[in-house]
């Protein structure tokens, strides 16, 4: 896994609450064996029209939008716990999604694929995408370290929470398989002592 | 200290806790299936790890499978590779594998309860979101991602934060044609699609304890539309007599054991919950989903309700349907009964006993699609298959089918279908496809008018 460190960049703003994994990527590209390719079927069919063609006015495809930051609405990653979401959204080049409230299985998704899911209030979330719709250039600093995220040449500046484990592993590049086969002899301990359950 | 169920089984199966961090949680079981599995194995062959527990992992094949002619090559390319790739990945690290034309194979979690592969007690995952439908049995289950696949294959366990908890307590009677789907779906539309996101939701009170294994599956399945990683329904009778005798149950004296450790699981009186909620059983009636998440539900006999969110309007845009008007009497032509949360036998008993007699409506193309092989032999004996028949439905063969549409059953563009699945999302059922979800005896009944009517004034 690559390593997380600050991130400055510009922004994609997709205004839209209970995104779901299956708009992130549709089960029909669900068929391939590898973790390939998935970015250009992030968001097909709102990228996309009928005839594959280029939806201009969608976020991802405005021009005015660039950036590995996509700041999205409340509940995103909802729904199926396909993990080609959060492929896809690396395939693409996001490295970090801002939103006011992640689903479980795509935010655990997304921090074992080092994309960084930071966390916001509604309000603040409001004021971010009003500084977008200001400047479609403004730049965010989000500093993992320091678990900040700025908008540069702004006054606003907020927390947010990670769980001091999972920032360890994004710090580091390291995934939750290598601490697991770590704890080999526990395990092995455990299933020895256990008495009931199977 | 008081604990609930969920207390219980979690706290059973804790290896060890990481200060200021995740515990590492112990899984007993752990199902797959083709889509979300090749990438967890070619992982943990790249890195040269073994899988660790080979005989604790049970696959199946489901998602990407046609739903005719399965004795036939699959057609598909992708669709087979995947399918190959699951049969030479199980063959080589000796996990069982219930192929296509096996006569266990089914819906992954139509499939384990029914082999009582699922028990009380356990901690079970799969890598896909509806893993929640076996919490039914007061066990601990929920759905992951691929690298958790892969974390389990290499360890047995995964790391992960205990949840908080959340029950939703029903007392009273439900009302005649109000089926569990009902009940699960005004739950999500009175608590919406994020309530339950940070939560184990257990579900308790008359009405849970009156149901069926099937209907509290069905609850439980759909858990995680509220956002819930899991729901759990305490073990009772109706759970022991259920998993008796199934094929992977225990036996003898071994049952006997576990039936006296299943009987310690139900929350303790004056166990506290972080989140609860009530609702009378009474105010339940057959519900229907106008929108593109499945928190957007209503009664059938209500109208679509006023929205000022932006979201809500472009769902209702994407429907075509407006603000307070009424579903009913609105023309469709597809109808879908099956998927992880509604294809068990007793879904197809509630379909053919209203479907009897009766004909299919012309406009109408219907799927009748069976959660397992098992189910499927089950309609035949049970002659639905042919009532089914006589009525104009074609009943196809085992999978998750137009639930997902991975397969060839996709409903067209522009279209809608009352379905009798899990999710409404748009293109869900087909690129452009309007799903609307209810119960198999609304879909029936939806079947054989070729329109949206409202049920419970026929069974009035």
């Amino acid at each position: 896994m690559e390593k997380f460190s600050t991130l400055i960049s510009t922004t994609v703003p997709l205004n839209i609450s209970n995104v779901d994994t299956d708009q992130i990527i549709p089960a029909r590209f669900l068929k391939a064996t590898n973790k390939k390719g998935f970015g250009d079927n992030l968001f097909r069919d709102w990228r996309y029209d009928k005839q594959d063609h280029l939806i201009s006015d969608f976020a991802l495809n405005n021009q005015k939008y660039t950036g590995n930051i996509l700041v999205a609405g409340d509940n995103f990653g909802c729904g199926s716990s396909r993990e080609h979401a959060a492929w896809a959204l690396v395939g693409f080049g996001f490295k970090a999604i801002i939103s006011s409230f992640f689903a479980d299985i795509f935010k655990g998704n997304a921090l074992n694929n080092g994309l960084l899911p930071v966390q916001v209030s509604e309000e603040i979330l409001e004021q971010l995408f009003a500084a977008i719709n200001n400047n479609a250039k403004v730049q965010f600093e989000i500093n993992l370290e320091a678990q900040t995220l700025s908008v540069l040449g702004t006054n606003i500046k907020t927390t947010f929470e990670i769980d001091s484990y999972k920032k360890t592993c994004l710090i580091n590049g390291y995934d939750d398989i290598d601490y697991l086969l770590s704890k080999k002899d526990k395990i092995e301990a455990f299933e020895l002592q256990k008495t009931h359950s199977l | 200290m008081k604990k609930t169920l969920f207390d219980k089984v979690w706290d059973a199966h804790v290896v060890d806790t990481i200060e200021n961090g995740p515990q590492v949680l112990y899984i007993d079981k752990q199902l797959i299936h083709e889509v979300t599995s090749p990438q967890a194995f070619s992982e943990l062959e790249n890195r040269e790890i073994p899988i660790f527990r080979p005989n604790q992992i049970v696959a199946t094949a489901d998602h990407n499978t046609p739903t005719q002619n399965q004795h036939l090559p699959v057609k598909d390319d992708l669709s087979r590779h995947q399918l190959e790739q699951l049969a030479r990945n199980c063959k080589k690290n000796n996990i069982t594998l219930y192929e296509l034309g096996h006569k266990y194979n089914g819906i992954v979690h139509v499939m384990a309860p029914e082999l009582g592969i699922t028990q009380p007690g356990m901690t079970m995952v799969c890598g896909d979101s509806h893993t929640s439908t076996h919490g039914a049995f007061g066990t601990i289950a929920f759905g992951i991602g691929t690298s958790q696949v892969a974390q389990v294959f290499a360890s047995q366990c995964l790391l992960l934060s205990k949840p908080k908890s959340l029950r939703v307590t029903i007392n009273g009677t439900l009302k005649k044609g109000v089926l569990p789907k009902d009940v699960i779906l005004y739950i999500i539309s009175k608590l919406g699609t994020n309530s339950g996101t940070g939560y184990f939701c257990e579900y308790a009170g008359d009405v849970f304890e009156n149901m069926s294994m099937e209907g509290r599956m069905t609850v439980c399945n759909m858990s995680i539309e509220m956002g819930a990683r899991g729901g759990m329904i305490a073990p009772d009778e109706t759970t022991f007599e259920y998993i008796k005798g199934r094929e992977f149950a225990p036996k003898g004296k071994d049952f006997e054991n576990k039936v006296a450790y299943w009987k310690t699981l139900p929350t303790d009186e004056g166990a506290t919950f972080d989140k609860e909620y009530m609702f009378d059983a009474e105010d339940i009636e057959p519900m229907i989903t106008y929108g593109t998440n499945p928190g957007m539900g209503i009664k059938i006999s209500e109208n679509i309700p006023n929205s000022e969110n932006e979201s809500d309007k472009k769902s209702l845009a994407y429907m075509n349907f407006t603000e307070g008007e009424s579903l009913v009497g609105k023309a469709i032509n597809y109808v879908f009964i099956g998927s992880c949360t509604n294809s068990r036998i007793e879904d197809f008993r509630v379909a053919a006993n209203f479907i009897k007699g009766k004909q299919k409506a012309k406009n109408v193309t219907a799927w009748l699609v069976p959660g397992s092989r098992q189910v499927e032999a089950q309609i035949i004996e049970e002659g639905l298959k042919t009532i089914f028949e006589d009525a104009g439905f074609e009943l196809r063969q085992p999978g998750c089918s137009a639930c997902l549409a991975m397969n060839d059953d996709k409903i067209p563009q522009g279209e809608y279908c009352v379905s009798t699945s899990n999710r409404n999302f748009e293109g869900r059922q087909g690129q452009g496809s309007r799903t609307i979800l209810a119960s198999p005896l609304v879909a029936a009944a939806t079947a054989v008018e070729g329109t949206i009517i409202d049920i419970s004034k026929q069974l009035a």
